[in-house]
C-alpha cells in the first residue's frame, strides 16, 4: 500500500515535470524568445535533432546552474557571520559523496547516450541514392564539383562551380570534402553542417535539405587572411530547378573551356580534380 | 593517519643557501624561492597587460569593422596602416592573445608565482629542492617572452596561425610562426624544469608530521599540475620540434602529398599527417586546461574554508577528485577533434571520457558549497575572488556539456560558443583563482595588506563586465558566428550581431579600466598597506605561521612539526575559531582527523 502510493507519487512528479519541461520549451519552440537567444532557422533534415539535443542540454545544464547559483547566494546570505555566530565542525559527509558523484555521471551518460544516437545517425549511415558532390576548399574559395551525366568524377562531363553549391530539395546529399592547401571547415549553419576540409583527406558527410530557399556557405576554420571572406552560397532547389541548373551549368562550361584551353592556363575551379592528384601522390610516397 | 608521522631527519641543516648580500643576488639572480615567485609574479602580471590589450584591439576591430584607430597607425604602421587593421594583422592579435594569456600569464601566475612562493612554506621546507634549477626555469622563461613579443616585429608580422597553430597553416606562415615555436620551446623547458622541482620538493621535504593527506589542497593541486606538465609537455615540446622542421628543415611530418598553395605546388610535401599534429597538440592541450584550473581550484579550496571558519568539505574527495581529473585528462583530446574528420566511432567514445569527466569537477563544486554550508562567512577580497571563481567556474563547466555531446558540437564547434566557454573557464576560472590567490598571500609576500575598499570595488566591476563581455558570446555561437572571424559583416546572416559586438567591446573596456585599480592597489599598498602581521586571515596553514614576509629559509629556529590536517577551523572546545596545524595539543575532535 505504501509502495503503491509511493510509486504513483513518483509517477505524477515525473509526469509533473515532463509537462513543466514541456511548458518551459514551448516559447523556445514557438519562437517567443528574441532572435539572438535562438539557433538559426533549421533547413536540412537533422537540424532538429541536433537542436533538441542542445535544448535539452540547456535546459538540464540551465536547471543545474540556477540551483547552484541559488545554493550559493542562499548559503552566503544565511551562513553569513553575525557576532556570536559560530560555524558547524564538520568534514563532510560519505553518503553526500557518493550522491553527487553518481547522480552526474549517470546525468552525463544519458546525454552521451542519447547524443550517440544521433551522431551515428548523422556520421555513420550514409544515405544510398543520394546526389554525390565533391567539395574542396582552397585559400579562399570552395570548389564545388558534380560528376556530369555519366555520374563519375574526374572525367571531362565534370561540372565545376565556384562558391555555389545547388542541391535539389528532399533528397539526401552525400559531400566529399577536402582541400588544396591548408585546413577549412565546410560550414552551412542552417543545416547543422559542419566538417573541416582537411589536405590528404576525403570525408563524406551527407545532409538533406528540407526546404527550398538560397543561405550562405562559411569557413569555419582559420585559413588565413582571407579566412573571413570565404564564403559560399548554397541553394535548395525544387528538382526541376536543380536540374535546369545543371543544364545551365554545363552550357557555359562547354562554351568556356576553348577559351580557357586557348589562354593555356585553366582557371582553379576546372583544373584537374586535385583529391585525385591527392590520392595518387599518397599513394606512391 | 591519525598519528603524527615519525619525524624525520630534517632534510638539510638550517643553511641550503646562505643569505645573499649582494643586488644581483638578492633580488635578480636569486636561488631564493620567494624571490623568484615574486619575479614570476611581475613577469606574469606584466604580460596579462600585453595579452589584455591585444584582446581589446581584437574587440575594437570586432565592434566596429574596419574602423581606423589612428594612433594604432603610428605604433604598427605594417599590421594597421593609416590605422586601418589589417586581416593578417588580426589573425596576429587574437593567436598572439591566447598565446601570451595562456603561457605567459596563467601559468606564470598560478604556476611560477604560487606554486613557488607557497608550496615550500605550506609544505614546511627551506626551498625547493633544487634552488639553481629553480632559478634557471624563470631565467629561461624571459627570453622566451622576449622572442614571442620580438615576434611582432619580424617580416609578416606575429604568428597568425592562432594559438592551435594548426598545420599545414601553420607550416607556410610568415616567420613569426617559426619564433612562436622557438619561444614555446624555450617556455617549455622552464615549465619541465619547475614541475620536477615541484614534485621533487613535494615528495621529500615535507615537515615532520606533514603526511600527503595533511597537505593544504593548493599544494595538493600544484602537486597533481606539476604531474600534468611531465608528462603532457614533452608531446608538445616533440610536436613543435616536428613543425619547426617541417619549415626550416624540408621534413614534411604534416605536409601531406600533393599540397598546392597559391596555385603552386608546395615543395616540400608528402607523406604527412595533418591530424596527427592536431592529436599531439591536443594530447597536451587538453591537460593543458587542467593545468591552468587546478591551481585555481587548489587556491579556491585553500580560501573557502579560511573565510567560512569551517574545515573544507570532503578533504579526501577534493584530493582524489583532482587525481581523477589528471587521469581522466589524457583520454579526453580527441572532443577538439570531432569534426576534424577523425573516424566517428573515435568521437563517440571521446565523448563517453569527456562526459565522465564532467563529474569530479562536479563534486568538486558541491564540496565548495559543503563548505559554505552553516559556515561563519565574511566577505573579505580573496573571499570575493573565491566565490566568483566558483560561480563562474560552474557556467565554464556547464557550457561544456554542449560541445561534448558530439552532434550538438557538429554546430557550435569553432563558433564564439566555444570562445565563450573557454573564457569562462580561463578568466572566469583561473584569473578569478589568481586574483583570490593574489588578494589572499599578498600581504604574506609583502608584509602589508592591500587597500580593501578598492579591491572590493575592483572585483565588483570585474565580476560584473566579465560577464557582460563573455556571456553574450554563447549567443553569438548560437547564431552560428565563426570563432577568429577579421569581419562577420561580410556574412548577412551575421550582419545582425554587430549590436551585441559593441556591448561586448564597451564592456571590455571598463573591464580594462577597472584592472588599474588592482594595479594601482597592488603597487600602492606595498608602501602604504596596513601592516599584516604573520597571521592576517587567522589561517591554519604553515605559510601564516611564520613573519610576513618570511624570513630567508621561511622559518626562524627549526623547521615546525605538523600535528593535524590544514582546517581545522571552528573546533568545539577550543578557544579560538582556528587551529594552525603546528600547534601542539587542541582538543580530541580535532585529532581524530588527519
Amino acid at each position: 500500500m505504501k509502495n503503491a502510493t509511493s510509486v504513483s507519487r513518483a509517477a505524477r512528479a515525473f509526469r509533473a515535470a515532463l509537462l513543466f519541461s514541456a511548458a518551459a520549451l514551448l516559447p523556445a519552440a514557438a519562437g517567443a524568445w528574441p532572435s539572438w537567444m535562438r539557433l538559426p532557422e533549421q533547413a536540412s533534415t537533422y537540424a532538429p535533432d541536433i537542436d533538441n539535443m542542445f535544448h535539452l542540454i540547456m535546459w538540464i545544464t540551465g536547471v543545474i546552474f540556477v540551483i547552484v547559483e541559488l545554493l550559493l547566494l542562499v548559503f552566503l546570505w544565511k551562513y553569513r557571520h553575525r557576532p556570536g555566530r559560530v560555524a558547524t565542525y564538520t568534514h563532510g559527509n560519505n553518503r553526500l559523496e557518493v550522491i553527487w558523484t553518481i547522480v552526474p555521471a549517470l546525468i552525463c551518460v544519458m546525454l552521451a547516450l542519447l547524443s550517440r544516437r544521433i551522431w551515428d545517425h548523422i556520421k555513420e549511415n550514409m544515405p544510398h541514392d543520394a546526389v554525390e558532390v565533391q567539395v574542396t576548399g582552397e585559400q579562399f574559395a570552395w570548389n564545388i564539383r558534380y560528376p556530369g551525366p555519366d555520374g563519375k568524377f574526374g572525367t571531362a562531363d565534370d561540372i565545376t562551380t565556384l562558391n555555389q553549391l545547388h542541391v535539389p530539395v528532399g533528397k539526401p546529399v552525400i559531400v566529399t570534402v577536402t582541400s588544396k592547401d591548408v585546413i577549412h571547415s565546410f560550414f552551412l549553419p542552417e543545416f547543422r553542417v559542419k566538417q573541416d576540409a582537411v589536405p590528404g583527406m576525403h570525408t563524406r558527410i551527407w545532409f538533406e535539405g528540407n526546404k527550398v530557399g538560397h543561405w550562405e556557405i562559411a569557413c569555419a576554420e582559420l585559413c588565413g587572411l582571407g579566412h573571413f571572406r570565404m564564403k559560399g552560397f548554397i541553394t535548395v532547389d525544387t528538382q526541376e530547378d536543380y536540374q535546369k541548373w545543371l543544364a545551365e551549368q554545363a552550357a557555359a562550361q562547354t562554351a568556356e573551356a576553348p577559351a580557357a584551353a586557348a589562354a593555356g592556363a585553366p582557371a582553379p575551379a576546372t583544373a584537374a580534380d586535385p583529391a585525385k592528384t591527392v590520392a595518387e601522390k599518397g599513394g606512391s610516397s | 593517519m591519525s598519528t603524527v608521522a615519525k619525524p624525520r631527519e630534517v632534510h638539510h641543516a638550517p643553511g641550503v643557501h646562505a643569505a645573499p648580500t649582494s643586488f644581483w643576488r638578492k633580488y635578480i639572480f636569486s636561488l631564493d624561492h620567494k624571490v623568484i615567485g615574486k619575479q614570476y609574479l611581475f613577469y606574469a602580471l606584466f604580460m596579462l597587460v600585453i595579452g589584455g590589450l591585444l584582446a581589446t584591439l581584437v574587440r575594437y576591430q570586432l565592434a566596429w569593422p574596419g574602423r581606423p584607430l589612428t594612433f594604432m597607425g603610428k605604433i604598427a604602421p605594417d599590421g594597421m596602416p593609416g590605422g586601418v587593421m589589417l586581416p593578417e594583422y588580426y589573425n596576429s592579435l587574437f593567436t598572439m592573445h591566447a598565446t601570451i594569456m595562456i603561457f605567459f600569464a596563467i601559468m606564470p601566475i598560478l604556476i611560477g608565482a604560487f606554486g613557488n612562493y607557497v608550496i615550500p612554506i605550506q609544505i614546511g621546507a627551506r626551498d625547493m629542492a633544487f634552488p639553481k634549477l629553480n632559478m634557471m626555469s624563470f631565467w629561461v622563461a624571459v627570453p622566451a617572452a622576449v622572442v614571442i613579443l620580438w615576434s611582432f616585429f619580424v617580416t609578416g608580422g606575429a604568428a597568425a596561425g592562432g594559438w592551435t597553430s594548426y598545420a599545414p597553416l601553420s607550416a607556410i606562415q610568415p616567420r613569426g610562426q617559426t619564433l612562436w615555436l622557438i619561444s614555446l620551446l624555450i617556455l617549455g623547458l622552464s615549465s619541465l624544469l619547475s614541475a620536477v622541482n615541484f614534485l621533487t620538493t613535494i615528495i621529500n621535504m615535507r615537515a615532520p608530521g606533514m603526511t600527503f593527506f595533511r597537505m593544504p589542497l593548493t599544494t595538493w593541486a600544484l602537486f597533481i599540475t606539476a604531474l600534468l606538465l611531465l608528462l603532457a609537455l614533452p608531446v608538445l615540446s616533440a610536436a613543435l620540434i616536428m613543425l619547426l622542421f617541417d619549415r626550416i628543415l624540408g621534413t614534411t611530418f604534416f605536409l601531406p602529398a600533393g599540397l598546392v598553395v597559391s596555385g603552386q605546388p608546395w615543395t616540400n610535401a608528402g607523406g604527412g599527417q595533418v591530424l596527427l599534429w592536431q592529436h599531439l597538440f591536443w594530447f597536451f592541450g587538453h591537460p593543458e586546461v587542467y593545468i591552468m584550473i587546478l591551481p585555481a581550484m587548489g587556491i579556491t579550496s585553500e580560501i573557502l574554508p579560511v573565510f567560512a571558519r569551517k574545515p573544507i568539505f570532503g578533504y579526501r574527495a577534493m584530493a582524489y577528485s583532482m587525481c581523477g581529473i589528471a587521469g581522466l585528462g589524457f583520454i579526453v583530446w580527441g572532443h577538439h577533434m570531432f569534426q576534424s574528420g577523425m573516424n566517428p566511432i573515435l568521437g563517440s567514445t571521446f565523448m563517453i571520457s569527456t562526459m565522465v569527466i564532467a563529474v569530479p569537477s562536479a563534486i568538486k563544486t558541491f564540496n565548495w558549497l559543503g563548505t559554505l554550508w552553516r559556515g561563519n562567512i565574511t566577505f573579505a577580497t580573496p573571499m570575493l575572488h573565491a566565490l566568483t571563481f566558483v560561480a563562474m567556474f560552474v557556467i565554464g563547466g556547464l557550457s561544456g556539456v554542449f560541445m561534448a555531446s558530439t552532434p550538438v558540437d557538429i554546430f557550435i564547434h569553432d563558433t564564439y560558443f566555444i570562445v565563450g566557454h573557454i573564457h569562462y573557464v580561463l578568466f572566469g576560472g583561473s584569473l578569478f583563482g589568481a586574483f583570490a590567490g593574489l588578494y589572499f598571500w599578498y600581504p604574506k609576500m609583502f608584509g602589508r595588506l592591500m587597500n580593501e575598499r578598492w579591491g572590493k570595488i575592483h572585483w565588483f566591476l570585474t565580476l560584473v563586465t566579465f560577464n557582460l563581455v563573455f556571456f553574450p558570446m554563447h549567443f553569438l555561437g548560437m547564431r552560428g558566428m565563426p570563432r577568429r572571424i577579421y569581419d562577420y559583416t561580410q556574412y548577412t546572416h551575421l550582419k545582425g550581431l554587430q549590436g551585441m559586438n559593441q556591448l561586448m567591446t564597451i564592456s571590455l573596456f571598463v573591464l580594462g579600466a577597472a584592472q588599474m585599480i588592482l594595479v594601482l592597489n597592488f603597487f600602492l599598498s606595498m608602501r602604504r598597506g596596513r601592516v599584516a602581521g604573520p597571521n592576517p586571515w587567522h589561517a591554519n596553514t604553515l605559510e601564516w605561521q611564520t613573519t610576513s614576509p618570511p624570513p630567508h629559509e621561511n622559518f626562524t629556529g627549526r623547521i615546525p612539526t605538523v600535528y593535524r590536517g590544514p582546517y581545522e577551523y571552528s573546533v568545539p572546545g577550543h578557544g579560538s575559531d582556528f587551529l594552525p596545524q603546528s600547534e601542539p595539543g587542541g582538543p580530541a575532535a580535532a585529532r581524530t582527523h588527519a
